[in-house]
């Protein structure tokens, strides 16, 4: 069952058409990854999905509901969760709270007046949250002010406060930019962890080695239209990606 | 561990009250412990509390929350006139009126974030502060400012007009047969507010408002405040709707602005619009910001600086400074008589500029953090690589 | 018609004065990215200059005159200034003219007064957060004015144009509007001299080097960084510029307004709505919405307007403001992604 209906959206920059009539369906349960080389509209379509950007024409659908127009909070309460190219966290707050916030949102929704009672009175959500931490690996971390986190560690940070809010749909705008190779592996162990999860993921890659790690099914983004669609191993083999794409990173 | 910080509020709370209700002795030595100084501290420490609701919390920077203050004490007054000189009532109108008032423009105002928020809300403050001068004179009086005055004669003709600015009603009082003997001062169900029973009042609700402020900080409502601060773009995409998050901690901190300009028309039944004026704004941000913005006991330590020091800089004259410097011979006296007081008496304002500077310049988080620091480098301990954020 | 026309001529003086300290903070604030609450106190400043410059020139000695006597019988005081004493009729040119001559003296007094302001603290607050430059620079204003209020009082301090351009134009006339179209010459001249200033500082931006780097340094600070120019340099030198414009222009408005060590603020808070209203960081912007609102608030204090809306000459600005930020929320010439944290 498709969990996000991409259809003939269509968006211009002034003379710059940078998506055009695209098509795209994710499955429930799979990693379906968007690659393209640089300015194929890969970005923009995603903003697209978050109520970041809205497009000139076309339906999003999550789940049978329409994305545009939404309020990007409203997005994320319908379970879309979202991981930013470069970490957006609370960089002066701590780990735990940076976890802790997310797990409120989901539990207590878009707006709770509760300014009474003690956070700590909210052990579950905090035993949660310490769980979690131990899981990706900032238990050690977890008292620590954000800022002064590894950009590693920060990357890891928000993918636990997507984690923890049990979404349906995880965007995932190029997880591994600007890493190290061992980080990348490293990330990519973590997100083979969460896999098994079953969260749907949305991943928008340049690295060839993530994308093919990671991705069930593939969509190849070129000049704002989807030119191929399908399993690694067809995209591999197309010849159309690889006059697109491959050939140009794959030196 | 969670039981560990409950207790540590309690305690915090419990020091911070005996401080407070024992101000009139320990402040004695020197030489503020007389009750309208105190009241001072108490009201101007309530209304840097709440401003740090709003500003230490989540970042936004009003440069209109003396418009709050002039609100609620031009709606104080108005109770006294036309009800009862008992503060309760004109406490609570003056809660309900700023927090009114604040819901309007927070709703407006919170439209826009950064420095554009400063300036809307400074917009709205200049028109209030103009209008309460203009238009609304039949309210406020205009430049002679709103008064409790005394009570209009009961046996006058048919066709008079009765006019509220000059002549009070005062039905409850009335009809409790309160007798007045010229203009009545306010009182607490008898008690009469001035001197240190008027300190007190003052002093209770402090504690109160920073029991309030204390229970915000802490809860839910007070860590999704601080993530806006912190990162608003990414608490969005959390799922969090912001904009009923920082109304909310606007019309708080408006009431706490309100509050304390009920209570400095409780203690000087008299509201006039320099109040209002942005400059009355710019005071209290210093006020937080000197103690602290974020902390919770640094913008009470803030106001009660800046309106200690400013009470004992205005009172300064030549003569004074000539006696303090009376153990320097003649020529040197001269000079530093002479320096010394372009920054006293009227000067003081000189020296509030400067206090503004020195602090923004050098110790930007606060007394309290400067403090932390000088701590910090006494014990010769390299400065952690993440100290976490004292929230005393 | 004829009122109208009055109106938007009255208008145009406290427009231009608007529109030169909002080019200033638009400068200020495009280039170095502070936002400067002491703009308000250099237009101050500058009209102290003038102050300052008309009570030297016009030190007078008093000798008592040795035959004439007054009624009460003492010696009548033969005041005379020592510029006349020491320069005859240029001396007595010179105390007509302290105005604009003081206007030329504001250039480097003004210049210095910026750069010296530049370099000891704005510089320090380029990476400090908006909230710190804003409160950093409040401090600074309210020392700047109340060192002006210690050496020359509270009050209000008139000055005089000169003598030649006391009367009233009559501008009816010339446009053939009818008579009773008149207008101070002084507040005439005033709009020309913000004119020229405006156009002078939107040349040197255009047509000179230095210029074009300020523009380019205006849209993307750190790319120009990286070319290799000295753009700290220039900076401060930017900075001194919107000091002399707002000085000239505080200088040259004395004898419309008396100022007082309070004026600063006065214009400062009027001129940040104007900076927000026509945009942040658009040079055109803030020239355009300083007249636009110097126009309106002289139509709002029109009283047939003022007896339909009680009170909107004193609100109409800040109401044009906030409707503005609220509907159009860069301003009217704004561009995009200036100041949206």
């Amino acid at each position: 069952m498709a969990i996000l209906e991409v259809s003939d959206i269509n968006k211009r920059f002034g003379g710059l058409k940078a998506l055009d009539k695209v098509e795209l369906s994710v499955e429930e349960g799979t990693v379906h990854a968007i690659i393209g080389p640089n300015g194929a509209g890969k970005s923009t379509l995603l903003n697209c999905f978050v109520g970041r950007l809205a497009p000139d024409s076309g339906t999003v659908t999550f789940k049978g509901k329409s994305l545009l127009g939404l309020q990007p909070h409203e997005i994320n309460q319908a379970g879309v969760s979202r991981v930013f190219q470069t970490p957006e966290i609370f960089e002066d707050l701590s780990v735990l709270d940076n976890v802790m916030i997310p797990a409120f949102a989901k539990a207590d929704g878009a707006f709770k007046f509760n300014a009474w009672h003690r956070i700590s009175r909210r052990a579950e959500v905090r035993d949660e949250a310490s769980d979690l931490l131990e899981e990706v690996g900032l238990a050690d971390q977890s008292k620590m002010i954000c800022s002064a986190l590894s950009r590693g560690d920060k990357r890891r940070l928000e993918l636990a406060m997507c984690l923890i809010q049990h979404p349906k749909l995880l965007l995932l705008d190029e997880p591994t930019a600007g890493m190290s190779r061992a980080d990348t592996n490293n990330t990519i162990d973590l997100l083979k962890k969460i896999g098994e999860r079953g969260i749907t993921k949305v991943i928008i890659e340049h690295d060839m080695h993530v994308v093919f790690s990671l991705a069930t099914t593939i969509s190849v983004l070129a000049q704002g239209t989807v030119i191929a669609e399908g399993k690694p191993e067809d995209i591999k083999g197309d010849p159309r990606v690889q006059e697109a794409y491959l050939g140009g990173v794959h030196q | 561990m969670l039981g560990k910080s409950a207790r540590a509020d309690w305690i915090l709370l419990i020091v911070f009250s005996v401080l407070v209700l024992t101000a009139p002795i320990t402040l004695t030595p020197i030489g503020a412990g007389y009750p309208d100084l105190l009241q001072k501290f108490a009201i101007y420490g309530i209304f840097a509390i709440g401003f740090n609701i709003l500003f230490g919390l989540t970042g936004y920077l009003s440069f209109g929350h003396a418009a709050f203050l002039g609100v609620g004490s031009y709606s104080a007054v108005w109770m006294f006139k036309l009800f009862t000189m008992n503060a309760i009532p004109a406490v609570m109108f003056s809660l309900l009126m700023a927090g009114l008032f604040a819901l309007l423009i927070g709703y407006v105002s919170l439209r826009r974030s950064g420095i554009y928020f400063s300036i809307i809300t400074l917009a709205f403050a200049q028109m209030s502060y103009n209008l309460a001068y203009s238009v609304l004179s039949p309210i406020t009086n205009g430049e002679t400012g709103l008064q409790v005055r005394q009570l209009a004669p009961a046996d006058r003709g048919p066709d008079y007009v009765l006019k509220l600015v000059d002549e009070d009603l005062r039905w409850v009082d009335q009809a409790f047969g309160v007798v007045e003997e010229g203009i009545p001062i306010t009182n607490l169900f008898g008690l009469k507010m001035s001197g240190y029973p008027g300190f007190y009042f003052s002093a209770v609700l402090l504690i109160l408002a920073f029991y309030i402020a204390m229970r915000i900080t802490r809860s839910n409502f007070g860590m999704m405040l601080k993530a806006i601060k912190s990162n608003q773009n990414r608490l969005q995409y959390t799922g969090v709707n912001t904009r009923p998050y920082l109304l909310a901690a606007f019309v708080i901190s408006g009431m706490y602005a309100g509050l304390a300009g009920s209570l400095l028309a409780v203690t000087d039944p008299l509201a006039g619009a320099e109040r209002m004026q942005w400059t009355a704004s710019g005071e209290v941000v210093l006020m937080t910001i000197l103690g602290g913005a974020g902390t919770l006991v640094g913008p009470v330590l803030g106001g009660m600086i800046i309106k200690g020091l400013g009470s004992l800089f205005s009172s300064y004259n030549e003569n004074i400074l000539n006696q303090f410097f009376s153990f320097l011979p003649e020529p040197v006296r001269e000079v530093a008589v002479g320096i010394s007081a372009l920054f006293v008496g009227e000067g003081w304002e000189l020296t509030l500029g400067l206090m503004f500077m020195i602090i923004v310049i050098f110790v930007p988080g606060g007394i309290l953090q400067g403090f932390t620091n000088i701590i910090r480098m006494f014990r010769r301990k390299k400065p952690n690589p993440a100290p976490a954020k004292s929230e005393a | 018609m004829d009122a109208i026309f009055l109106q938007i001529l009255n208008g145009l003086d406290k427009g231009g004065a608007y529109a030169l300290i909002a080019l200033g903070l638009t400068l200020a604030f495009g280039t170095l990215g502070v936002v400067n609450f002491a703009h308000g106190a250099l237009f101050m400043l500058g009209a102290f200059v003038a102050v300052a410059f008309n009570r030297i020139i016009s030190y007078q000695q008093i000798v008592l005159d040795p035959v004439n006597k007054t009624a009460w019988g003492t010696p009548v005081e033969i005041r005379t200034s020592y510029a006349e004493t020491l320069f005859g009729d240029f001396g007595l040119f010179l105390i007509d003219y302290s105005v604009p001559i003081s206007v030329l003296i504001a250039i480097p007094v003004m210049l210095l007064i910026g750069i010296a302001m530049e370099r000891g603290l704005i510089r320090h607050f380029y990476n400090r957060p908006h909230a710190d430059q804003i409160l950093v620079t409040f401090g600074l204003a309210i020392v700047l004015e109340e060192i002006v209020k210690h050496y020359f009082g509270a009050n209000p301090i008139p000055q005089s144009a000169p003598s030649i351009f006391s009367g009233s134009a009559n501008v009816g006339l010339w446009l053939g509007l009818g008579e009773n179209v008149v207008y101070p010459w002084w507040r005439l001249i005033y709009f020309g001299f913000s004119a020229i200033v405006i156009f002078m500082v939107f040349a040197f931006l255009k047509f000179t080097t230095f210029g074009m780097v300020v523009r380019a340094g205006m849209y993307d600070r750190d790319t120009v960084g990286l070319l290799g120019i000295n753009i700290q340099k220039r900076f401060t030198i930017i900075f001194g510029l919107a000091a002399v414009v707002a000085g000239v222009a505080g200088a040259m408005y004395t004898p419309i307004f008396p100022p007082d060590y309070n004026i600063g603020m006065q214009f400062l808070v009027l001129s940040f709505v104007v900076v927000v209203v026509g945009g942040m960081g658009s040079l055109g912007g803030a020239v355009a919405a300083g007249f636009l609102l110097g126009i309106l608030q002289s139509f709002a204090s029109m009283n047939e307007v003022k007896q339909i809306f009680p009170g909107i000459d004193q609100i109409i600005i800040y109401l044009v403001a906030v409707i503005i930020l609220l509907t159009m929320p860069r301003g009217l010439l704004g561009r995009k992604g200036m100041m949206e944290d």
